[in-house]
């Protein structure tokens, strides 16, 4: 635990998130390239952290520098999430149903209201003054940008246009919790009725392309992401903390059903540029990291076979033997390391996010943590 | 808007540094808009500094310490347990500390001083009770952790001993002595010394009464921490250094340098001596620590009552009545522990320092005996105070609700009271409400959340959420009263919304009769739209026949299965067709509201079609039969 660094976060974080990485720089991001941590906070202010330089740790691993708080701004309503749509903006979802871009102004440190799309969720009649409905999820693939909301609707808005782009009204009857692109112009939704839906945007009809849902009791589903390169792979989180792997090209169950949390699944991701990785947080305040590159490890001959490096691998054949392992029916059968990061924590861990080496996650404790060793 | 609001504890009664709510809001109102003060509205808050911002950091860390304190085992015994408490205590007030820290970094920006200065009261005091109740410090180490406790106290001497030390030469500076005089005091002889050697190379002729004092500073006997020496041996050499100390005096040594001469005094613990540095020592606990230095160094913590009262009589000096700072301070000396939980209760204004350290104490196994005359006992009492103020924040709530749950005898009630009052902005918060309840069984809150998320879906027409919170809560009144508006939308718009959700009801379908109803009957849509019409022809009997379908809707049934007994081939068997007629019989027969019917030429006009479909169905179904049978 001596990793866990505690900066002074004060309010309850809801959505941390990490500042995208111009390309060039992410590759080296273990070593040279300083960066910044994004952390949202539920009491109405968005705030900019600098957590220092990422891979320049001590000879022990240790960190020397607390994270600093770099700029914040004011924010109407609780931040339900949000998403990097490039290097300088943010687009944060209410819970007064008001999509908003925000900018950070990296030479003075300042952040703006770059462009806001008031309730752009809604009950009912959009003119009454109580009528937002909160918007659960936003996704951004630049410059387009969609966000689901409780009052089931999905929106399209393209970050230069004033007006949304495409609106799938009552596109469901229960709440959407959270959405995920799936190719750049598919969508995956996860809704309070256990469904996994996949919505061409293409298409003109309101309706999903395809429908998957849970067996048995619809157990509400929280949170989704998709494997960073086999895009057929997702991963969701329900409400009785159960870590789900589908297969979006066969049948419309998940593949697999891991045990996993005791209470909500809020967040699920990917590691992105190590898709063996995946992390999951939960309402019961665990975090739990999920390894199965022991897989990879154990076919050593396969991955150095001619004597060619790993390095020289091309990346889908690497993670061709990775994804069996998350697709494996049996997952007792191939080896999956799970741990939990933070052993003793009594309160809900609402978010996180991960960026090579490091994992950020904001807590019930208002208190952000970030750990810099993920894999020492 | 003629309105000002005033936040009042309820717990105000003493002077500062407790008045801080009182004071800082009586000063915006005066800059409000001047209302006349008969439309005031109040704001009534249970503590008040709940809502400080910079203190969140204190109730959200605390929290971690809490229910590490609660989850510590007690069967460790002896030394280890209390080894564990003292490590908790020090927790408590290293996180008092940060907060502090934090202020004086902000204070750039926008600094309440008055919370700075509470936060070191209180740390102050925790210090001091850690000291006497939680250690229980013994007799020589007692006096020990007592100057350490000034000494990290009394810290306006630093930047006077900065000032002097970075001086081009110290003892010509106009504080030297001051500084060398504070070092004494506070029994810090070595930083004494180095100073005095400094003094002792500027002035060659004082270099003989310097060797002289310098030795005593240096043989003085102090309690060891360790096992090394009984409290009787330090005694006898106590007394010993202190004779020859007191013959060198008496010769006049150092009667030619009026400040060696008044250190000697001190270190002979001359209390006038010692009194005539009350500038250096600003408070009369360091007035005490150092008086039981220098005369009493083997003090035993039931003696430390008579000195402290001795000690602040004679500071004060009957000049200044003692406040309530002293008078907390002195209840601790006096081993009152209850005195001090009440007044720091009745001064400070937050419930959070009497809470935590009632609990602490109450662990440490000191408060057993005492029982309050209300409520549970008084370590329950104080920590259902400090959570219900907590359950007022709109965020920190959720830490009240672990304090509750240690609170054997009254936290479930307080929970359940409080619980239903949170606001439910939004589906997540509800959320995490719910799974707050449904890990304590708690399902009287449990069901009316659901039904209030449930309510709020249904006014924004929301059916599918409605449903999905109706059949989390088990709620089958409510589900029925839902399943009713989708058939009731259904037969206005004579297509179903929502359907993703009815197609996918799973086993949910069984939680009420009516939701099985509308289950089937959609599946009797999807049956007749892939043009299964045996099957669908069946379900829809069997709706009726089996009374799964309110009687209400028996005629929409029946409607739907004109299209059935029309279709070029038979579908409904004689016997079918029998079960038909029999129900639009019982349905126009049964029906008491039977003038409806008659007055209704839609109904009437549907009623005879119904008939005559029937008829010719059954017309149809016996030749057919009958063909099948013969051939």
């Amino acid at each position: 635990q001596t990793l866990l660094q505690h900066s002074s976060g004060q309010e309850k974080v809801s959505q941390p998130r990490w500042e995208p990485q111009p390309r060039a720089r992410l590759m080296t991001a273990l070593t040279f390239s300083s960066k910044c941590g994004i952390v949202s906070i539920q009491d109405n202010r968005i705030s900019i952290w600098s957590v220092g330089d990422l891979g320049n740790t001590g000879l022990n691993g240790e960190y020397h520098g607390e994270p600093h708080l770099l700029c914040d701004i004011q924010h109407n309503g609780d931040v339900m999430d949000m998403q990097f749509l490039d290097q300088e903006r943010i687009v944060v979802a209410s819970s007064t149903g008001t999509v908003t871009i925000f900018r950070h102004h990296q030479n003075n440190q300042t952040l703006s209201a770059d462009h806001r799309w008031a309730k752009a969720h809604y009950h009912v009649d959009q003119d009454t003054s109580c009528g937002g409905a909160a918007c659960t999820g936003v996704v951004c693939n630049n410059p387009e940008i969609v966000t689901v909301g409780e009052d089931g609707r999905i929106n399209l808005f393209r970050a230069d246009q004033k007006d949304a782009v495409r609106t799938i009204d009552n596109a469901d009857s229960s709440t959407l919790h959270a959405v995920t692109f799936l190719r750049t112009t598919e969508i995956l939704t996860v809704n309070s009725i256990g469904q996994l839906k996949i919505w061409d945007l293409r298409q003109q009809r309101n309706e999903p392309s395809q429908i998957f849902s849970l067996a048995g009791d619809r157990v509400p589903l929280h949170c989704v992401d998709r494997h960073p390169n086999q895009q057929h792979i997702v991963a969701t989180g329900g409400q009785d903390g159960m870590l789900s792997i589908w297969d979006i090209r066969q049948g419309t169950m998940p593949v697999s059903l891991l045990n996993a949390h005791e209470a909500e699944m809020w967040e699920v991701h990917f590691h992105p540029s190590d898709p063996d990785h995946l992390f999951t947080c939960s309402e019961d305040g665990s975090l739990w990291h999920w390894d199965t590159s022991a897989n990879v490890s154990e076919k050593p001959s396969f991955l150095h076979q001619g004597g060619r490096s790993t390095a020289y691998l091309s990346h889908s054949t690497m993670n061709q033997s990775v994804v069996s392992a998350w697709l494996s029916n049996d997952p007792t059968k191939d080896r999956m390391e799970i741990t939990n990061l933070i052993p003793n924590q009594t309160l809900s861990v609402n978010s996180l996010d991960v960026l090579g080496p490091c994992l950020v996650y904001g807590t019930d404790a208002e208190a952000i943590y970030v750990n810099r060793q993920l894999f020492a | 808007e003629q309105r000002e609001t005033q936040s009042h504890t309820g717990n105000y009664k003493g002077p500062t540094p407790a008045g801080s709510g009182l004071q800082q809001r009586g000063a915006e109102q005066s800059t409000g808009d001047g209302a006349p003060s008969s439309s005031r509205v109040f704001v009534v808050r249970r503590d008040q500094d709940i809502y400080i911002h910079t203190l969140r950091k204190l109730f959200n860390e605390s929290h971690g310490i809490f229910m590490g304190l609660q989850r510590s085992e007690e069967e460790l015994a002896g030394k280890s347990r209390k080894a564990q408490l003292v490590q908790v205590s020090k927790n408590y007030r290293s996180v008092i500390r940060a907060c502090m820290e934090d202020m004086h970094q902000a204070a750039g920006k926008f600094v309440r001083s008055l919370t700075v200065s509470i936060l070191s009261a209180m740390e102050l005091i925790w210090n001091l009770c850690e000291i006497l109740f939680v250690e229980a410090a013994t007799a020589g180490p007692l006096l020990l952790r007592l100057l350490d406790w000034v000494r990290l106290h009394v810290c306006d001497v630093d930047s006077m001993v900065r000032e002097v030390l970075s001086s081009e030469s110290p003892s010509k500076h106009k504080l030297f002595w001051n500084v060398v005089d504070v070092f004494v005091l506070q029994g810090r002889m070595d930083e004494a010394r180095h100073l005095l050697s400094k003094e002792a190379s500027a002035n060659p002729a004082s270099m003989n009464m310097y060797k002289i004092l310098d030795d005593f500073m240096k043989k003085m006997p102090v309690p060891s921490l360790g096992n090394t020496q009984t409290l009787t041996e330090l005694e006898l050499k106590w007394q010993h250094w202190h004779e020859e100390c007191q013959r060198y005096l008496q010769d006049g040594t150092f009667a030619s340098n009026p400040h060696m001469e008044s250190i000697c005094k001190i270190l002979l613990g001359d209390e006038d001596a010692i009194l005539e540095k009350k500038e250096l020592m600003t408070t009369w606990y360091h007035f005490l620590v150092t008086r039981l230095l220098y005369s009493h160094p083997t003090v035993k913590p039931m003696e430390l009552r008579f000195y402290a009262q001795s000690s602040m009589d004679l500071f004060l000096g009957g000049e200044s009545s003692p406040e309530p700072l002293d008078m907390i301070l002195m209840a601790a000396f006096e081993f009152e522990m209850h005195q001090v939980i009440k007044e720091c209760s009745i001064v400070l204004s937050n419930w959070w320092f009497v809470a935590h350290l009632t609990d602490l104490l109450d662990h440490c196994k000191l408060l057993q005996s005492h029982n309050l005359y209300f409520g549970s006992n008084m370590r329950e009492f104080l920590l259902l105070e400090y959570a219900s103020g907590l359950f007022s924040h709109h965020s920190l709530w959720q830490l009240g609700v672990d304090y509750f749950d240690h609170c054997p005898e009254y936290g479930r009630v307080y929970l359940e009271l409080h619980i239903e009052r949170i606001p439910l902005s939004t589906e997540q918060k509800a959320l995490k409400v719910l799974r707050i309840c449904e890990q304590r069984q708690m399902h009287e809150q449990v069901r009316s959340i659901c039904k209030i998320m449930a309510m709020k879906a249904l006014r924004n027409n929301r059916l599918g959420s409605a449903l999905s919170w109706s059949i989390r809560a088990k709620d089958a009144a409510f589900a029925t009263l839902i399943s009713d508006r989708f058939l009731k939308d259904y037969c206005e718009k004579g297509c179903f919304s929502d359907l993703d959700l009815i197609d996918n009801l799973g086993p949910s379908m069984l939680l009420s009769d009516r939701l099985t109803f509308l289950g089937k009957y959609r599946e009797f849509h999807r049956l007749y739209g892939e043009k299964r019409f045996a099957e669908a022809a069946r379900l829809l009997l069997t709706l009726m026949t089996a009374h799964i379908a309110p009687c209400s809707f028996w005629m929409t049934l029946l409607t739907d299965a004109l299209p059935l007994l029309e279709q070029k081939e038979v579908i409904f068997s004689a016997e079918q067709t029998y079960e038909l007629m029999r129900c639009l019989e019982d349905l126009t027969a049964g029906n008491p509201d039977k003038q409806k019917f008659q007055d209704d030429d839609v109904e009437t006009t549907k009623v005879e079609m119904l008939r005559l479909a029937l008829a010719r169905n059954l017309a149809r179904v016996i030749v057919k039969e009958g063909t099948v049978e013969g051939s």
